[in-house]
């Protein structure tokens, strides 16, 4: 009898794992190869200042790009950056890659931009890649079958000097989501719904693919924002496998291969599949008739709940610390239980984030305000991921949509998302926020969030309080 | 780095679910470029109100915990943000050591790589050294090399990554280990295909 070898089935993860294997250790340790390495204003300086103390040089710094995204300003940009300690950090960046050989995409590039926007934007996230970052939502680049996660400024000591990063091979998940997405539902609130479910460290130690028909017809834009928020669920990474969207979208990008180049590559990418037998270490099942547009109504990711329900009763958890989680994030939201979530008022609405702030999540609150006023008393600012994405929009006429409707239209920038710059929430005011994290204080001190899709959002503005798009017409 | 060996000293009870890293430093102190000072910044929000008066009940404002080099919290310690200054900032601040029944994971790696020691105990073995410290006069003892954690008569016995606590025992660079395997990066770069993006390349189009 012929006996064929068969290769072990593998998942995507451990194919990527494979390939950028430089060492393995006895211990278990493997040393992996980064073919990107993303840097920004604040988790680098302390990096650089330790590299050039230790006297070592940066490995690859044409594997490196930088960017500064957390503290500029979105608005009168003429004026400079006015406070010191930003313009000490960013003065810092620029003197650092000027030194060391690395591009930067200065303020004034249009291709600057958030870090999660300008790197899928540029071609540079490429499936079946290693990317990481001093940033913990570098899990987005997982939309393109990438093994993208975040890491500590140690460590990205540890990538400048080495372009390596020794690790632990992480726990698989699966998350499967099939069937058609009901009205209204949008990639947000997929992954709001997938978090609510799983848990804010239901993720912890794993690697989650996305799996199903919902991702297979998802667009890239919208794949960004589930995996984006993998690390809301605790997880190392999110990934989708690639597949002809992803190719579209890369073809003819800056740095995407060209050519017979790009023949091998897609070739390539073709491989990058969980195989057929290939196991999980664990494994999570969700109907997408089961999912609705989201509002969190607490203090992390997974305090979410549908917009047709009310604001959970901290009684009804049977663990006594999410219990008394609840209790603290009422408190903090100055929420009573059994509040209908249509009835919150917003006084604020941000557009914008690594999470939500691509030329997609722009079109779809344009087309919601299109024609209808901001309402009284609410503020509304837009800030796009990027300056291609500002130039973008302004093209397609999205900006004059806006700014009729009584919005603010920004500069591209991490912004309210957590505040680094001058775009914070005042102590008590709420926020209809398309970013990833309602953290205690995350937008402001005392400010209070609400995480929803950037079409909840823009309906929020439009009404004053949240509304349920499956009925708002 | 300085080696952790045996860590001894008061405990700090802050019993809570998903401290995460915007508390324990929030982002307007990011913007300093500095490795050191960030201890006065700790949990900001909580020590503070929003006069900026020392809250008097916040544990780590007690005189009485001011001693305190072992942190004792809840589960998923340190979730969210990559933001290294976290654990510089508990670092800065005394603290040698934080038990917790889970960390998040980026969290955990951070404080591995400064020698700031994650402890995962059990839900019930945690709850103890809660109770435990709430007498500040109690202490405790963590043996990184035996794996052990004893309180009093309380004992128990704790899981670590073998090569991290090599690492950790003895005080080693993270990079100069890494930089000893400079010949097998050499050759893993040479297989490494052309076309996998690199900034050197020239740039298709414009944008």
């Amino acid at each position: 009898m012929l006996v064929v070898p068969m290769e072990t089935p593998r998942t995507l993860f451990e194919k990527i794992w494979d390939d950028h294997i430089v060492r393995s250790d006895d211990d278990g340790t493997a040393l992996l190869f980064v073919d990107l390495h993303l840097v920004h204003e604040v988790t680098s300086p302390q990096a650089f200042e330790a590299l050039q103390i230790a006297g070592r040089s940066v490995h690859r710094p044409d594997l490196t790009l930088a960017t500064i995204d957390h503290g500029v300003p979105t608005a009168n940009r003429e004026l400079g950056i006015l406070d010191p300690l930003s313009k000490k950090q960013i003065d810092t960046l620029i003197a650092n890659c000027a030194r060391t050989g690395i591009e930067l995409f200065d303020i004034d590039d249009p291709r600057s931009g958030i870090v999660h926007v300008i790197g899928p934007e540029q071609g540079l996230t490429q499936p079946g890649t290693t990317i990481v970052c001093g940033d913990s939502h570098t899990a987005t680049h997982g939309a393109f079958g990438a093994l993208a996660f975040g890491i500590g400024t140690s460590q990205v000591e540890h990538v400048l000097a080495t372009q390596t990063l020794p690790q632990r091979k992480p726990k698989s998940m699966s998350v499967t989501i099939d069937g058609r997405l009901p009205n209204g539902v949008t990639p947000k609130d997929v992954i709001l719904g997938i978090i609510a479910r799983i848990g804010f460290n239901g993720g912890g130690g794993h690697v989650i693919e996305y799996r199903g028909s919902v991702f297979e017809e998802m667009s890239m834009e919208g794949r960004m924002t589930v995996c984006n928020m993998s690390i809301e669920a605790g997880a190392r990474a999110g990934l989708i496998a690639p597949d002809e969207t992803t190719f579209a979208y890369l073809l003819g990008r800056p740095y995407a291969p060209t050519g017979n180049d790009w023949d091998t590559a897609v070739e390539y990418w073709r491989t990058l599949h969980t195989d057929t037998g290939a196991s999980f270490d664990a494994q999570v099942v969700i109907d997408a008739a089961d999912l609705a547009p989201y509002v969190s109504w607490g203090t992390n990711p997974s305090q979410t709940i549908r917009v047709t329900e009310t604001v959970p009763d901290p009684a009804s958890f049977d663990d006594p610390l999410d219990r008394d989680a609840a209790e603290r994030a009422l408190a903090y939201m100055d929420l009573e239980a059994g509040t209908p979530i249509t009835d919150i008022g917003v006084d604020v609405v941000f557009l914008g984030s690594c999470t939500n702030a691509r030329i997609e999540d722009l079109r779809a609150a344009a087309a919601i305000v299109a024609g209808r006023q901001v309402a009284d008393g609410v503020r509304a600012l837009v800030v796009p991921g990027s300056g291609l994405v500002k130039l973008q929009a302004e093209e397609e006429g999205l900006d004059r949509i806006f700014l009729d409707s009584g919005f603010e239209w920004r500069d591209a920038g991490c912004s309210m998302c957590l505040g680094m710059n001058p775009d914070i929430l005042q102590p008590g005011e709420r926020c209809a926020s398309t970013s990833n994290r309602n953290f205690e204080g995350r937008q402001g001190r005392d400010g209070r969030t609400h995480l929803v899709s950037p079409a909840m959002a823009a309906a929020a503005a439009v009404e004053g309080h949240f509304v349920n798009l499956q009925e708002w017409s | 780095m300085r080696p952790v060996t045996v860590i001894r000293g008061q405990m700090a009870p802050l019993p809570r679910a998903n401290v995460d890293t915007d508390q324990i430093i929030p982002k307007q102190f990011l913007k300093r470029v500095e490795r050191s000072g960030f201890g006065p910044f700790l949990f900001w929000d909580w020590a503070q109100d929003a006069e900026g008066e020392l809250d008097p009940r916040f544990i780590l404002n007690r005189h009485d915990y001011a001693r305190a080099t072992v942190l004792v919290s809840g589960p998923n310690f340190g979730s969210g943000s990559s933001r290294e200054h976290a654990p510089w900032a508990l670092e800065d601040r005394g603290f040698l050591a934080i038990i917790a029944p889970s960390f998040a994971d980026i969290f955990r790696d951070n404080c591995h790589n400064i020698g700031l020691l994650p402890v995962v105990l059990t839900n019930d073995e945690v709850g103890h050294l809660t109770n435990l410290a709430a007498d500040p006069a109690n202490e405790v003892v963590i043996d990184l090399a035996s794996q052990t954690v004893v309180a009093g008569d309380f004992t128990a016995s704790f899981d670590i990554d073998p090569a991290v606590k090599h690492r950790l025992l003895n005080g080693l660079d993270a990079i100069a280990l890494t930089l000893r395997h400079a010949d097998e990066i050499a050759d893993f770069e040479h297989t490494r295909p052309g076309w996998k993006p690199s900034l050197a390349a020239v740039p298709s189009t414009g944008y």
